[in-house]
């Protein structure tokens, strides 16, 4: 076995060498230039946490950080929220009528290009006459995450046995009880991962909330655009790994979460 | 473990339901004239059937005959469309599966993967609101009988088949339902622990007094634990009965066939006295059998018989004054022979062209009564051991 290992390591050592290099080299450029001591972008003056104080004295970037946070999760625990009852609407349910075209109006906001999801929204709240904002852009992203919850939650949900919800029932729960009691802890995890899926997705977006915000409510992603428009300030690059870091934990998270969850369904899977 | 029986044996006549005077002629489980649906496929046809309290019931049938449906109406899970389904006295048809005193065991168990065995068994209990110190004990009531001794702890995923399947057999029990249903409880197991888990299934019965209905596609598993076995063909009772009378005495052709082995001979009755009908067969001849007990209508018929009751040898039957004019002789070649160990079964070509099958014991360890291919012999069977088909 390890010699085979061997015997092919130098090719696939170099691919894979390669493969990383293409996705993560920009990324890792961004991340030492954001402990650059220099002003400028481009020229390496020596390490220095400079420029994360600056973000931590920047007003308005703080600001728009902020709002990012809470956009994220509030529209992450809506969609959550929502994201699986439909899930458990799909997978539970009975063949209720228009189950298709239901399924399908779910899922559009994975294929639907951002640019019309969000100039639909805008269009909406315009012809609503709400006052763009928080709310609009966490309903926005409520919206755009919610489909992604209900991929994750009704996966797993299909992997279990139904018969443990009849289980239940047969030994005294009604069937509210009988979901509570045997199936909700088994679709835990994956809900938590459903939801650290959202607050990514919310948080790095900036198609629909530029669509969907208002003046004084920019979210991080968009203040960032909107600075480098005039030029690279290398505050940025400290924003951005940060950003880059409380995700990786999210997703490290996430896909810790949805293993737990499928460990733990095993011993329900089929004989 | 017997203290342990003689407790609970106790307690579940003192908190059970006092027996209502119409019980005593009244069945425990009466179903009556249950249909259920499933689009235009009927997979419960209008069946009804008395099931008496205590009593080991097995339903048996091919796949997709409908005994499951039929299960998971008595469990509450499916809902009939027609019919009522009378538990003591009280029609249950309707009622959701949590206000039955029914349980039921899961083919695949359905074990709660996230609990410890202990939880999984006082899973029903907590539900029902007891408290605290009485689910203690009855889990440990639960446990000793199915001897998990020392596995209380243990998720589901740490338990081998056999345990599982009792910690789901304790689970289903501790709630002491009036009727607890199986739903194929053995066939995830391997044959020998089956075998054990059967004899087991029957002594917990019998100390709890349980009513116990199974449902299983496997004969054997039926006749070694039922006292009745209700066989259901296309959503129907073909018959019902206990395990002796299905295999010796079926009703129809499709009984005979699905129980046991059989051979099946169609003919016409050509002539009947008081306790003989004479049959001419197409394949087979001329069949001498014993009137039944119903006497025969139609005229054409079939004859069955089992093949262990038809002996082979060489030159037929030896003659004996009394009984041999009418015994029944078929000539033909032996063009098969399987040996099983405990009995080696035969095929013999009769010279109509068709087949009739023998199985016979293997009595002695030395091949001294084997036959084999080729061989020309007299299989031979007496009228007493034909059974008459009407249709």
């Amino acid at each position: 076995m390890a010699r085979t290992v061997n015997r092919i390591s130098r090719f696939n050592i170099t691919s894979l060498a390669l493969g990383l290099a293409f996705l993560y080299l920009p990324i890792v450029i961004l991340v030492i230039y954001s402990f650059n001591a220099s002003r400028l972008v481009t020229v390496w003056g020596g390490w220095s946490l400079r420029w994360y104080h600056e973000f931590f004295n920047d007003r308005a970037m703080l600001d728009a950080a902020w709002m990012s946070l809470r956009v994220g999760a509030v529209s992450a625990t809506l969609a959550t929220l929502l994201g699986t009852l439909a899930a458990v609407g799909l997978a539970r349910g009975e063949r209720f009528k228009g189950r298709a075209l239901f399924s399908g109006m779910l899922y559009s906001p994975l294929v639907m290009p951002e640019v019309i999801s969000g100039l639909s929204l805008l269009l909406l709240f315009v012809a609503l006459d709400a006052e763009r904002g928080f709310w609009t852009v966490t309903v926005a992203h409520t919206t755009l995450t919610m489909c992604f919850v209900t991929v994750v939650v009704q996966s797993r949900l299909t992997s279990l046995d139904r018969c443990l919800e009849e289980a239940a029932m047969d030994l005294g729960c009604d069937p509210v009880r009988a979901f509570l009691f045997a199936t909700l802890p088994l679709i835990v995890p994956a809900i938590a991962a459903g939801w650290m899926l959202a607050f990514t997705l919310s948080l790095d977006d900036v198609v629909i909330a530029s669509f969907t915000t208002g003046p004084g409510s920019a979210t991080l992603p968009i203040r960032i655009y909107s600075e480098v428009r005039l030029g690279v300030k290398p505050e940025i690059n400290a924003i951005c790994t940060m950003v880059i870091a409380l995700i990786a934990v999210l997703i490290v998270v996430a896909s810790f979460a949805s293993k737990l969850s499928s460990a733990r369904g095993e011993s329900a899977a089929p004989l | 473990m017997a203290e342990e029986l003689a407790k609970i044996e106790t307690a579940a006549e003192s908190v059970g339901p006092a027996p209502s005077p119409a019980a005593a002629d009244m069945p425990l489980l009466r179903i009556e004239e249950v249909g259920k649906k499933f689009g235009s496929f009927r997979a419960v046809d209008r069946l009804s059937l008395d099931i008496r309290a205590g009593e080991f019931f097995a339903l048996l049938g091919p796949s997709g005959c409908g005994k499951t449906t039929l299960l998971r109406m008595l469990a509450g899970f499916e809902t009939p469309d027609e019919g009522r389904i009378l538990l003591d006295g009280k029609d249950i048809a309707q009622v959701l599966p949590h206000e039955r005193p029914v349980n039921m065991m899961f083919q695949n168990y359905a074990l709660f993967p996230h609990l410890p065995v202990r939880d999984n068994i006082a899973f029903g209990l907590k539900r029902a609101g007891m408290a605290r110190a009485d689910i203690a004990t009855r889990v440990a009531e639960m446990v000793s009988l199915v001897k998990l001794d020392g596995l209380e702890k243990r998720k589901p995923d740490q338990l081998s088949g056999g345990q599982k399947q009792r910690v789901a057999l304790a689970r289903s029990l501790a709630r002491r339902p009036q009727v607890l249903l199986l739903d194929e409880p053995l066939a995830a197991l391997d044959k020998k622990l089956r075998e054990s888990t059967q004899a087991e299934l029957m002594d917990l019965q019998r100390r709890l007094g349980t009513t116990f209905i199974i449902v299983t596609h496997d004969q054997e598993e039926a006749m070694t634990m039922a006292g009745r076995i209700g066989v259901m063909d296309a959503g129907r009772l073909e018959q019902v009965g206990p395990p002796r009378e299905l295999y010796e005495a079926p009703h129809s052709r499709w009984v005979a066939e699905f129980v046991g082995d059989v051979n099946l001979f169609d003919g016409e009755v050509s002539s009947r006295d008081n306790n003989r009908l004479t049959i001419a067969t197409r394949d087979a001849g001329t069949i001498t059998v014993a009137q039944p007990r119903q006497p025969v209508t139609k005229t054409i018929v079939s004859v069955a018989i089992r093949p262990e009751k038809v002996k082979m040898s060489r030159r037929g039957p030896v003659s004996d004054a009394g009984t041999s004019h009418a015994i029944n002789r078929l000539e033909g070649v032996v063009t098969e022979v399987s040996y099983l160990g405990g009995l080696t079964t035969y095929k013999v070509k009769l010279e109509s062209g068709a087949v009739a099958r023998s199985s016979m014991a293997n009595t002695a360890r030395l091949d001294i009564d084997a036959y084999s291919a080729g061989q020309r012999v007299v299989a031979w069977f007496t009228p007493d051991d034909c059974v008459v088909l009407e249709q």
